[in-house]
């Protein structure tokens, strides 16, 4: 009977140079050569990559969709962050 | 036609050819689904390899010969593959090691036919230099969790490399026509890979903490077409379609 | 949690769904949401998996060195495709080790249609021509449903699965256009392949137990004698096309309804072949079950060298 099942990875892969890493989805490996590995056989058969992370699973810090209120509304109200909060006369095309 | 060229184009397709069948037997089998889709990626290489030698070989010979008539219509005692890839898939074990020791061939082999006069053999190698070279570091990562992981999978790993030696020194035979090419400077003299061949793989099998085999005595044969009895049955599933029904397309 | 708080927390949750706001795995969510999610997600993996078993068995003897590339490139994807679901299903708070136990003690179902035999190579054909098709049909609507880790998954699986019709009807065209002998093997494995497929669409709305809360959650888009008649309506002149005749002597074109009438479906073969009863249950299960235990070695050796190499590195770091 097996007393440890390989653990669950998560992968990122960059599509290719100047884009960043997306996740793309999860696999299980024993290791994080194998996740490597696995990654490239499962999430890149289509040439979809040209760089991969993996992380595993249990070592993500996520935060809680409770505390959404606290973690983002607060930023909801702070327009002046965005351009479009200052007024500028017509004439300026470009700012 | 140059029939050596021809020849020497079939002892290198035929190798991956059942290499190929073999892993494509493991489609939906595998111990992990990860690990089935890896072992169907390395069978796709080589049939990838497969069709850009016949395709060249058919070619060469310029009559009605095709990539498929070639690879599933001649018989049994014209296959020129190494025994070493016809032997069957008795566990994982037996997959991973006859993966890894026709692996570190390959390699060594394509290396140097990457340098072949014949711009076509050497533009197919440049490009399975690439897929075997991940070949190479998947059967040896694996090679190394068998031969160090539990009691059992070591000894399961011991027992399919044991088997499978006397299958390895074949691999550096010259055949006529390997002779005749590495003359006109086309062929891999392979009898000159056999050194660092074995010092690679010993090493890689006591880093994976595996007993060396001490058996000096070889199995040969496949080269000249005398096989084991494996490879007619995985004739006998390759060829049913085109045997049954000739003359027909798919 | 009060029975009101749980009450007022679902209403909330509906009213996210209606205005097609998706689902994340740490949100809260019913139970009920989550037990349907787990359920109908892991026998799409199932299904993949399964599935990859009638066609693995044409791998070795395909025709051709183009057929068979891409016959292995197909089967894998199917792998590739459950091992995107199961991992989706994960979220949701359940291991594939976990599913796969529901799978090999039968707890868990997948779709009946693979415990057909395919015994001829044209069986290949029908099943990338009509299998998937109706397939195709069944997920597109998912790309869209509520469930975020699930819609992500079938959109990459719809993506990638595009060429999997195409390769099936690619094969009929061949057979259909070739010799008598390959025509008759095309019609035989059209004949026997297109009722499984209509049932493969899932029973009669009216017998449907899971039609609307599935509506609701967007698990479904149509119903399933909807996306049945979408199949035939779109399946039919295809056949046509390359000379090929539906197995149904009730087919006829509806002049009024826009769309073909057909005859009755043998329901009870359907639920027969549900309960295990199929000419292929057995087979299938069984090379699941082998695979997995087959593998138990292979899979502890591999924890066993991790946890080695993990603990030189710690000596080393020391």
């Amino acid at each position: 009977m097996s007393t440890k099942n390989w653990p669950l990875w998560e992968v990122f892969v960059r599509s290719k140079n100047g884009l960043e890493h997306r996740h793309c989805g999860s696999l299980h490996a024993a290791d994080e050569d194998m996740a490597l590995e696995n990654a490239r056989d499962v999430y890149t058969r289509r040439s979809e990559g040209v760089s991969i992370w993996v992380v595993e699973s249990k070592h993500i810090t996520a935060s809680n969709p409770e505390n959404n209120g606290e973690m983002f509304e607060p930023a909801h109200d702070k327009v002046y962050r965005h351009p479009t909060f200052y007024d500028l006369p017509d004439e300026v095309k470009h700012m | 036609m140059n029939q050596n060229l021809y020849n020497y184009i079939l002892g290198i397709a035929d190798n991956s050819l059942i290499l190929g069948q073999r892993l494509g037997e493991l489609t939906g089998h595998g111990p992990s689904l990860e690990t089935d889709i890896a072992c169907t990626n390395i069978s796709l290489d080589f049939f990838g390899q497969v069709r850009s030698y016949y395709q060249y070989a058919a070619k060469i010979a310029g009559d009605k010969r095709t990539e498929d008539n070639i690879a599933m219509l001649r018989k049994e005692r014209e296959y020129v593959n190494v025994l070493l890839v016809e032997q069957p898939n008795t566990n994982f074990a037996y997959t991973i090691a006859r993966q890894f020791l026709f692996d570190v061939y390959h390699f060594l082999f394509l290396t140097e036919l990457e340098k072949s006069k014949d711009l076509t053999l050497s533009a197919i190698a440049t490009k399975s230099l690439k897929e075997v070279s991940y070949h190479q570091r998947f059967s040896t990562d694996w090679l190394k969790r068998l031969g160090d992981g539990t009691a059992e999978s070591k000894e399961k790993m011991q027992e399919a490399i044991n088997d499978l030696w006397t299958y390895t020194d074949e691999l550096f035979h010259q055949t006529e026509a390997d002779k005749a090419m590495v003359k006109d400077g086309i062929g891999v003299d392979v009898t000159a890979l056999k050194e660092v061949y074995y010092k690679k793989v010993n090493e890689i099998l006591e880093e994976a903490t595996l007993e060396i085999p001490e058996s000096k005595w070889f199995q040969k044969g496949g080269k000249q077409g005398i096989h084991t009895e494996h490879l007619g049955y995985l004739l006998s599933d390759l060829q049913y379609m085109q045997r049954t029904y000739p003359n027909m397309e798919w | 949690m009060s029975e009101e708080q749980i009450k007022s927390l679902e209403e909330q949750f509906e009213a996210r769904i209606a205005r097609d706001e998706k689902i994340e795995p740490k949100d809260w969510m019913p139970e009920k949401y989550r037990k349907t999610h787990i359920r109908q997600m892991s026998q799409h993996a199932h299904s993949e998996i399964v599935g990859m078993l009638p066609e693995g068995n044409w791998i070795t003897r395909a025709p051709s060195l183009r057929r068979k590339v891409a016959l292995l490139a197909k089967v894998q994807d199917e792998a590739g495709h459950g091992l995107y679901l199961y991992s989706a299903t994960e979220t949701l708070g359940i291991s594939r080790e976990e599913m796969y136990e529901q799978l090999h003690t039968g707890k868990a179902k997948y779709s009946s249609i693979f415990n057909y035999p395919t015994i001829t190579w044209a069986d290949m054909g029908a099943i990338g021509w009509l299998v998937d098709g109706a397939a195709i049909i069944n997920q597109v609507p998912l790309c869209n449903t509520s469930y975020g880790p699930y819609a992500r998954a079938m959109i990459r699986v719809c993506k990638e699965e595009s060429f999997h019709q195409r390769q099936g009807y690619e094969i009929m065209i061949k057979l259909a256009n070739g010799t008598p002998e390959q025509k008759e093997m095309a019609q035989d494995a059209l004949n026997r392949w297109w009722w499984p497929s209509l049932m493969m669409l899932g029973p009669t709305d009216a017998e449907s137990i899971h039609t609307e809360q599935s509506m609701k959650w967007k698990l479904k888009r149509k119903s399933n004698d909807d996306l049945r008649q979408q199949f035939i309506d779109q399946t039919v002149p295809q056949a046509e096309l390359i000379g090929l005749t539906i197995p149904d002597t009730d087919l006829k074109w509806n002049e009024e309804r826009g769309s073909y009438d057909f005859g009755e479906i043998d329901w009870d073969e359907f639920w027969q072949v549900v309960k295990g009863h199929g000419p292929m249950n057995k087979e299938r299960m069984k090379a699941r079950v082998n695979a997995w235990e087959n593998g138990e070695w292979v899979r502890d050796a591999a924890m066993a060298h991790a946890s080695k190499k993990q603990q030189r590195k710690e000596k080393q770091a020391v």
